[in-house]
Parts: structure tokens; C-alpha cells; sequence
């Protein structure tokens, strides 16, 4: 029983670290067709951003700030010296943020070296907490209030702002949206760097549980496409949805049957791509 | 004779004359490795180029051939049955992964061929029972085909080289039949083609069998050259490798992803000898290539050739 509540808490948390990855991959996905593969990236350079600030004595809340502004401006500097150029060449813009997370893959080796480096939990979050006999780590459930936190906000954001209302426009209709004046290019360099942050918070929270090492990014990669796919791309409600479905398949896949985690995440995302080809909510035919 | 047959002709007898002037195993053994990417990428190219898909997990079936084959071989298989049945195993993988990925098309199809690329790899680096996790798997020898001995670098290279060729030559074939030039032309035109009575899904279906099947003979190849496999062979930069070659190469053209399987396999080995910095390097190469040389090198020689021979020709009339 202890073993079902612990596992089940325990996706509970994975669940919402993977909406804070993969929620600004969606988001960008949804708007500017650019499914982000140097997103992974941004996340494995979150972790080390956070990693390093508290190493030299920070906060880890300002650490996790920290690396989200870093990681934002990544974003930001990406998009418009790279991915502007690039515009209407989808193909074009695939295949240099690959190139981009190889670049970002390698010179975080060169900068942190091979070794993992560990990120402890703030300390007034590492006491358990103790609740009927059971001790969880306190950590991983503020991790999923974050996220839960994240996800409201985002809502809000998306549905009752007249940012979210020309961002929406976007995804629905570029051309329209243009056309009534909505300055869709800068909403594209907030968006895609909105997802950049995002990344980076969840990089430095992810980081005391899965530690920041090399080929972080290519683990996280294509759990975030998993969950977009499955999700539906561009959808908010999907991404949420997918990131605790995932969360919950990899955590009880590997504690279960560790062999084959990577063939029980596989396949609800076949089932849906064979019985739904949008994803569950998604609006985009792709 | 036409020009083309000669050139033809002229490249074939100097690729088989590479292991009488190239007396250096290493540089051999670069040549071979040279054909095995080659012909990974010009099976990819079926996809990219002619069907305008763009597939990031190729090198998946570079692992599923050389695993099949080496487990089948280590379980007490003969040499020809573990080839057939790894490749058997490995194209109906395809088969599946085609189904998958072609309920998608554009930017999902390249999402879905990832994810599958990244869980093929996951499995095989997770799997430890059966795939010896990231020690990789070894087994003891190539085989003879026909009683030829090709343990030795010049008769591999000869071997891979008329693999290589065959597969070069279908890939041709089938780019000039009627089911290449349908295929090119859902690539352009899929809704037309839809309304003139092809079945888009299908050819399109086919194309990825197609190349599923020349990619895991590249993988046998490969498998046969290390006498080893591990997950490292099958991760997401060799995919995108792949694809660069593809790529810079020129994906419109035949010979395109040969000249960018030559480039990118030489450029790593020499980077690798010198410093570890190999992967900014190939980052780099690809921002620099899809900003500025997006149609690839063939083409773009091709276009120099022709304006340096322009001005003659109206001289010349």
C-alpha cells in the first residue's frame, strides 16, 4: 500500500515538473508551429543555472528565478537573431533548434564538465512531511503546487487577457490576426521566450531529484513531445493533462517494469495518435 | 555513350581502385564507414528529398537491424538467417513506425519519427536483460558471403562498396519510375495527387518501407564493420547527423546526401582527433547550412557550374 501512495505522490510531482517543460513547448508549438528541440536544452541549462547559483551561496528560490531569467534570455536572443530569420521556414526553424540544442548540449559540458551536479532542496522544505504514518518529501509536492500554480496562471493568461486573447488569434488564424493589427512577431518572441522561463524554472526545481548532467536534455526531450502529442499540441488543457499521464506511466513503468518504462510510455501515445491524431485536445490539424 | 555514362563509369573505377592507392587501414576503414553513412542517408533522402518528410529517427534502424542481427547471431543463428530476419524484424518495424508517424504529416511527422527514434534508443539503453544496456552488444565475427572472407579492410571496403551500389542503383530506379515520380509528386502537389486518384497515404507509406529497408541494410553494414552496437549508435545527434549529411548535401538530388555523408564523416573524424568540441561544431554547421545554404551543396555547385558555362555557350552561338 505504502509502495502505491509513495509512487503515486511521487508522479503526482513528475507530472508537474513535465507541464512546466512542456507546457512553453506547447505553447510555442501551438503558435509558431516550431516544435523547439533545443527545448530539453533549456530545461538542462535551467538545471545547471539554478545548480550554480546556489552552489555560490544563493537562495534557491533566487536561484530558480535566476535561472529562468537566464534561460529567458536564451530564449529571447534565440528567436530573434536566429528563428526570425527563418520565418515561414518551418523546416528551416525545426532543424536549427536542433542544431541549437546540440550547440547548448555541448558547451554545458564544457562549462560544467561531465560530472552531475546535485541541487539540494531548499532547507526549510527538506523536513518530510508526515501524514498518517507516511513520509513524503515536502519538496516534490510544493514542486506540483508550482506547477498547479503555473497552470492556473497560464489559464488566466490564455483566456481572460487581452494578451492571451491576440495570442489565441495567432494560433487560430496568423494571417487574420496580422491583418487586425495584432503584432503577431513580437507576440512570438514573448511567447517562445514565456516558454524559455518556464523551461528554466523547471530545469532548477527538476534539479534535486533528477540532478543536472549531461544528456538531461535528451531524457527530457522526448517526454515533452510525448506529452504534446498525446496532449494535442497548443492546448493548455492538454499539456496539463498529458504531463500527469506521462508522469504517471514513467514512474510506475520504471518502478514496475524497469525494462520496458520506455515501451509503456509509448503506448498510450500510439493509441491516441491511432484513435485521435490531434492529440486529446487538440485544435490544430497538423 | 552519353557524358553521364562515362562519369559514371570513371567514379566506379576509381571508388574500386580506393584500396590499391589507399594502402592505410585507417583511412580504409574511414572509406567504408563513409559508404555505410551514405547509404543511411540516401535511404533517408527517399523520405526527405523525395517525399519531403522529414524523419529524425532514422538511425533507429541502424539499431534494430545491427541488434536483431547480433542477438540472433550470438543466439547460434547462422550468418544468412540472423541478415534475413534482422532485416525482416527491422523493415516491419518501419512498416509500424510509418503507420505511426503518417498520421501526422509535416512538423508531427517529425515529432512522432523522434519520439519513436528516442524510444528505440531508450529501450535498447533501458532493456539491460536483453540489449546489455550501455556496454552495448558484441559478437565475434563477419560473415564470409559466397566463402569471401571480408574480415580484412580492402575486401570490406569492396563488399560495402557493392552493397552500397546495388542499393544506389534500386534507389535510382525507383526515383525514375512511377512510383517515384508519384511519390514526388505528393511531395508537391498532395492534394492534387488526391484528387487524380492516388492513394497519398500509401505511396507515402511505401517510400518509408522503402527506406526503412535500405536504412537496416545500412545498419547490417554497420553492425558488420564494429562487431559491436550500443545505444550511443542509435542516439538522437546520430539521427540528426544523418539528416545534416542529407541536408548539406543537397536534398534534392541523388548524390547530395553521398557528398554530405563524405563531408560530415570527415570533418568529424578530423575534429574528433583534434579537439572534443565536435558537437558545437555540428550545431554550428547546421544553423550555417539551413541559413545559408539551404538547397545543400550539390545544388549549389551545380548552379555555379552552370553560370561559369553560360557566357561560353553564347559565345559559342
Amino acid at each position: 500500500m505504502q509502495f502505491w501512495i509513495i509512487q503515486t505522490l511521487n508522479s503526482i510531482a513528475f507530472g508537474g515538473l513535465l507541464f512546466l517543460l512542456s507546457s512553453g513547448f506547447s505553447l510555442a508549438f501551438g503558435l509558431m508551429r516550431i516544435p523547439n528541440l533545443a527545448h530539453g536544452g533549456f530545461f538542462m541549462l535551467g538545471a545547471y543555472l539554478g545548480a550554480t547559483v546556489t552552489y555560490y551561496g544563493g537562495n534557491f528560490w533566487i536561484a530558480m528565478l535566476a535561472a529562468g531569467l537566464g534561460v529567458g534570455l536564451v530564449g529571447i536572443v534565440f528567436e530573434r537573431l536566429i528563428l526570425r530569420r527563418l520565418a515561414g521556414n518551418v523546416q528551416g526553424q525545426v532543424l536549427v533548434t536542433l542544431g541549437v540544442s546540440f550547440i547548448i548540449a555541448d558547451l554545458c559540458l564544457l562549462i560544467w564538465t561531465g560530472d552531475p551536479w546535485t541541487l539540494p532542496a531548499p532547507s526549510e522544505l527538506r523536513p518530510p512531511i508526515r501524514l498518517a504514518g507516511f513520509a513524503f518529501p515536502t519538496f516534490r509536492l510544493v514542486v506540483f503546487v508550482i506547477a498547479l500554480i503555473t497552470a492556473v496562471a497560464l489559464y488566466f493568461l490564455m483566456d481572460r487577457t487581452r494578451l492571451g486573447a491576440m495570442i489565441r488569434a495567432g494560433v487560430d488564424d496568423m494571417e487574420m490576426a496580422r491583418g487586425v493589427g495584432i503584432p503577431v512577431s513580437l507576440l512570438f518572441t514573448v511567447v517562445f521566450c514565456l516558454g524559455a522561463v518556464l523551461a528554466g524554472i523547471g530545469g532548477t526545481l527538476g534539479a534535486p531529484s533528477l540532478n543536472a548532467y549531461p544528456g538531461l536534455d535528451a531524457d527530457m526531450l522526448p517526454l515533452a513531445l510525448i506529452v504534446v502529442i498525446l496532449g494535442g499540441a497548443g492546448s493548455l488543457l492538454g499539456a496539463f493533462v498529458g504531463s500527469f499521464v506521462v508522469g504517471f506511466l514513467y514512474n510506475f513503468g520504471i518502478a514496475l517494469f524497469p525494462d520496458l518504462a520506455y515501451f509503456i510510455l509509448f503506448l498510450p501515445m500510439v493509441l491516441v495518435l491511432v484513435l485521435m491524431p490531434q492529440g486529446l485536445f487538440g485544435r490544430i490539424p497538423s | 555513350m552519353s557524358r553521364s555514362w562515362i562519369w559514371l563509369i570513371v567514379v566506379a573505377i576509381a571508388l574500386l581502385a580506393v584500396p590499391l592507392v589507399v594502402r592505410n587501414e585507417f583511412y580504409l576503414n574511414l572509406a567504408s564507414q563513409i559508404l555505410i553513412y551514405a547509404l543511411l542517408a540516401v535511404s533517408l533522402n527517399l523520405l526527405l528529398g523525395y517525399g519531403g518528410m522529414v524523419s529524425l529517427g532514422h538511425a533507429s534502424f541502424i539499431g534494430l537491424a545491427s541488434y536483431a542481427a547480433a542477438l540472433l547471431l550470438n543466439a547460434g543463428f547462422g550468418h544468412l538467417s540472423s541478415a534475413v530476419l534482422a532485416l525482416v524484424f527491422s523493415t516491419a518495424c518501419g512498416a509500424v513506425f510509418g503507420m505511426l508517424a503518417l498520421r501526422a504529416s509535416g512538423i508531427g511527422f517529425l515529432m512522432i519519427t523522434l519520439a519513436l527514434g528516442q524510444i528505440v534508443w531508450g529501450v535498447a539503453y533501458r532493456a539491460n536483460t536483453i540489449t546489455n544496456g550501455d556496454n552495448g552488444l558484441r559478437y565475434a565475427e563477419r560473415p564470409h558471403p559466397f566463402g569471401i572472407d571480408i574480415n580484412h579492410a580492402p575486401n570490406f571496403y569492396w563488399f560495402t562498396l557493392i552493397v552500397f551500389a546495388i542499393a544506389l542503383f534500386f534507389i535510382w530506379r525507383l526515383t525514375r519510375s512511377p512510383f517515384g515520380a508519384a511519390l514526388q509528386g505528393v511531395r508537391d502537389q498532395p492534394r492534387r495527387m488526391r484528387m487524380l486518384g492516388h492513394n497519398v497515404w500509401l505511396i507515402q507509406w511505401l517510400a518509408f518501407v522503402l527506406a526503412s529497408f535500405w536504412g537496416s541494410v545500412a545498419g547490417l553494414l554497420f553492425v558488420y564493420y564494429n562487431l559491436f552496437i550500443s545505444p550511443h549508435a542509435i542516439s538522437l545527434q546520430q539521427s540528426a547527423e544523418v539528416l545534416l549529411m542529407a541536408i548539406l548535401g543537397g536534398a534534392s538530388t541523388l548524390t547530395g546526401p553521398i557528398v554530405g555523408a563524405v563531408v560530415i564523416t570527415l570533418v568529424k573524424n578530423v575534429v574528433s582527433t583534434y579537439v572534443d568540441r565536435w558537437n558545437t561544431l555540428l550545431g554550428a554547421i547546421f544553423v550555417i547550412v539551413i541559413m545559408f545554404m539551404p538547397f545543400g551543396i550539390v545544388p549549389g555547385v551545380r548552379q555555379l557550374w552552370l553560370r561559369w558555362r553560360a557566357p561560353k555557350k553564347q559565345a559559342a552561338a
